[in-house]
C-alpha cells in the first residue's frame, strides 16, 4: 500500500542556499566499530540525508546539505554518539523563505 | 567585540527573542541582541499563520507594513486515507473585515521586518554571531555571554534566551533539559511557486484573501503528525511533521513522507505545475504543558520555543513566542524601573504574568493530550480517518444497497476495528484530554 517514493534528497537540497564553513562541520560522529542503534535511526530520520554507512558499515556524516534542524542532536547526542553545535555565525543553511 | 556592558542580552532573532528585544527597547533599556543566522529569519522555518493580535500588541500598525501574505478567510480541517478526505471547511466573509485576525506569512522576510522594528527602537542587532556559552559568576548566577566572534564576555543584568527549540545553551549549561524525541516533532516543509491567479483559481479566493489546511490521517503512517497546505500570494508552504520519537521507531524518512503527501488525489491538483524554490525542515515543541521547563533563574529567563511554549493542538506558536518574549520584557523593565536586582526571586514575576495569559491557560487545558496522541497514535492517525473515509464513502455512494444495511456496515467495520470498548474508551480519554 504505502510504497515509499523513490525520493532523491539532492535535489531537494539544491533549492537551498549554504554557506559552508570548509573543514569546520558543526556535526561530528564519535569513532566507533559497531554503530549504535541511535545512529543507525539517523541514516533514515535526518531529512537532508546526511549521514551515511560507509563500506566498513560505519556511520558518517557530511554536514554540507544539513538544514540545521536538529532531529540527529535530540536523538543520538545523549548517548554520545555525536557531537552537535551550531555553525560559526553567518555559516549554515540560509533560508530565502523559511 | 564589545566593551560596554547591557542592561540585557537577548539571544536569538526569532519570534520570541524580537518581542522581548523591542519591548523592552522601547522601555528605554540597552538592549544587545544577537542572532546567528546571516539575517534574521535565515534560520527559521514556519508553516506560516501569523495571529494579529499578539502581533498588534507589539506593533499596533503593523498591517501597513509588515510583509503579510493572504489574510485568512478559510479554513479546511482534512482527515485523509490513501485515496479520499472527509473535510470540515469553514469559511466566513466576516473574515474579511478591516482588520484581518489571521495572516499567511514568509518567515525570512517578516523576521527581517521584525527586526528593523527592533533597531528603530534602538536595540543593538548583531548577526552572523553564535553565542556558545552563558557566563556565570561563583554564585551561579548568569551574568553575560561568549560569543564565536571572540572578543571576551559580554556582560548584561539579564539574558534573555530566545534561542529556538534546539536551544543549545540553556541545556547545556543545565538551566533546562534537552528536547526529548517525545516531546519534539520533525516538520519537513517545500516552498510551491505558481503565477497568483492560478493559486486564487485553485482555492477559491479573491485578492488577498487566503485559504489554510490542516491535514491528518493515513499520510502519517500511523505516526503522531500532521500535514498543513497554506496558500500565500505567489507560493504554496506544503509540509509535513511527526513526533521525532515516532520517525525513530518506523524508520520512514521525512522526505518520502512529504512526498507522499504531496502525491495524494487531493493534494497533488493543488500544487500541480509548480516550481519548487525551498526544501527546509525545522523541530516543533510538542510536549504541551508537562515539558514547560524551569522559565527563569538568577540572571536568565527561557521565552518561545526553547521553553517549550508551542500549542500543537492549535498550531499556534509564533504568538506564545511573541507574547512570552513581550511579558518577560515587561517583568524584566518592571524590575529595572523599580531598581530591583534580577534574581530568580523578582524574574519570577514573569511566570506568573504569563500564567495569568492565555499562553500557560491554554497548555494547561490540553496538558493530557500530546501524550493520548502518543500512544494511541495508530488509532487516531490511522484507524479512525479510514474507517471514517468508508463510512462517508459508504454513506454517499449509490448502489441499489439499503440505507439500513449500510449504516449497519458502518457500525460494523467500527466495532471490528476497535471494538465497543475500545470506541468508548478513545472517545472518553479524548473527551477527557481535550476537556
Ligand atoms: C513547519 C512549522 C510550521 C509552523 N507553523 C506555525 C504557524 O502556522 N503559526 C504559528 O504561530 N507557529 C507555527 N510554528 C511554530 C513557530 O514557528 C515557533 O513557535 C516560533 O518560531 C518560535 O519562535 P522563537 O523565537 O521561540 O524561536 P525561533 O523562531 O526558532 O527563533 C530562534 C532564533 O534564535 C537563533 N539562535 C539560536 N541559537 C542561537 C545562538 N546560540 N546564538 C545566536 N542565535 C541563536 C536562531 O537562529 C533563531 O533566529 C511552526 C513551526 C514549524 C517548524
Ligand atoms: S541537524 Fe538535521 S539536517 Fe542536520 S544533520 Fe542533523 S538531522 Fe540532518
Amino acid at each position: 500500500m504505502n510504497v515509499e517514493p523513490s525520493v532523491r534528497v539532492e535535489d531537494k537540497l539544491y533549492y537551498n542556499r549554504y554557506l559552508v564553513d570548509i573543514g569546520q562541520p558543526h556535526v561530528k560522529v564519535r569513532a566507533h566499530t559497531t554503530p549504535s542503534a541511535e545512529l543507525l535511526a539517523l541514516l533514515k530520520v535526518c531529512p537532508a540525508r546526511c549521514y551515511e554507512l560507509n563500506d566498513n558499515g560505519q556511520v558518517e556524516v557530511t554536514v554540507d546539505g544539513c538544514i540545521e534542524c536538529g532531529t540527529c542532536r535530540v536523538i543520538a547526542e545523549p548517548t554520545g554518539d555525536i557531537q552537535w553545535s551550531h555553525p560559526r555565525g553567518g555559516y549554515g543553511v540560509l533560508f530565502k523563505f523559511g | 567585540m564589545i566593551e560596554e556592558r547591557f542592561d540585557a542580552i537577548v539571544v536569538g532573532a526569532g519570534m520570541a527573542g524580537n518581542a522581548a528585544a523591542l519591548t523592552m527597547a522601547k522601555c528605554g533599556l540597552q538592549v544587545l541582541q544577537l542572532e546567528r543566522g546571516e539575517y534574521p529569519g535565515s534560520k527559521n522555518v514556519q508553516g506560516a499563520i501569523l495571529y494579529a493580535d499578539m502581533m498588534e500588541r507589539l506593533i499596533p500598525d503593523f498591517r501597513e507594513e509588515a510583509p503579510l501574505e493572504r489574510h485568512l478567510v478559510e479554513q479546511r480541517f482534512w482527515l485523509l486515507d490513501d485515496r479520499s478526505h472527509v473535510g470540515m471547511h469553514y469559511r466566513s466573509d466576516d473574515f474579511n473585515e478591516e482588520r484581518p485576525n489571521r495572516y499567511t506569512i514568509i518567515r525570512a522576510p517578516f523576521d527581517k521586518w521584525f527586526s528593523s522594528k527592533v533597531r528603530e527602537a534602538g536595540a543593538t542587532v548583531l548577526c552572523e554571531t553564535t553565542v556558545t556559552e552563558l557566563v556565570r559568576d561563583d554564585r551561579e548566577r548568569v551574568v553575560g555571554v561568549r560569543t564565536d566572534r571572540g572578543g571576551g564576555e559580554i556582560h548584561a543584568d539579564v539574558v534573555v534566551l530566545a534561542e529556538g527549540v534546539n536551544g543549545l545553551l540553556g541545556t547545556r549549561a543545565g538551566l533546562r533539559a534537552r528536547p526529548t524525541p517525545d516531546n519534539v516533532a520533525l516538520a519537513v516543509k517545500e516552498m510551491h511557486f505558481l503565477p497568483r491567479e492560478t493559486i486564487e483559481a485553485r482555492f477559491n479566493l479573491k485578492g488577498d484573501e487566503g485559504v489554510v489546511i490542516e491535514a491528518a490521517g493515513t499520510i502519517s503512517r500511523g505516526m503522531t503528525g500532521m500535514g498543513f497546505v497554506y496558500a500565500n500570494k505567489e507560493c504554496i508552504s506544503v509540509g509535513i511533521g511527526c513526533l521525532v520519537a515516532d520517525f525513530q521507531r518506523t524508520g520512514q524518512t521525512p522526505y518520502g513522507m512529504l512526498d507522499h503527501f504531496k502525491q495524494h488525489p487531493s493534494v497533488a491538483p493543488l500544487i500541480a505545475g509548480s516550481e519548487i524554490k525551498e526544501y527546509a525542515a525545522h523541530l516543533i515543541p510538542e510536549g504541551g504543558y508537562k515539558a514547560i521547563p524551569q522559565l527563569y533563574g538568577d540572571g536568565w529567563v527561557v521565552v518561545g520555543d526553547a521553553a517549550q511554549l508551542n500549542n500543537a493542538i492549535h498550531r499556534e506558536g509564533s504568538n506564545l513566542a511573541m507574547t512570552s518574549g513581550r511579558i518577560a520584557a515587561e517583568a524584566i523593565a518592571e524590575m529595572k524601573s523599580r531598581r530591583e536586582p534580577m534574581t530568580a526571586k523578582n524574574l519570577s514575576l514573569y511566570r506568573k504574568m504569563l500564567a495569568d495569559s492565555f499562553v500557560i491557560k491554554d497548555l494547561k487545558k490540553y496538558k493530557d493530550l500530546p501524550m493520548l496522541m502518543h500512544t494511541h497514535s495508530q488509532n487516531f492517525f490511522l484507524t479512525y480517518p479510514q474507517l471514517i473515509s468508508k463510512a462517508m464513502q459508504n454513506f454517499v455512494r449509490v448502489d441499489g444497497t439499503p440505507k439500513l444495511e449500510k449504516e449497519k456496515a458502518t457500525l460494523k467495520s467500527f466495532v471490528k476495528a476497535r471494538s465497543w470498548r475500545g470506541l468508548i474508551g478513545d472517545a472518553s480519554r479524548f473527551a477527557r484530554a481535550w476537556r
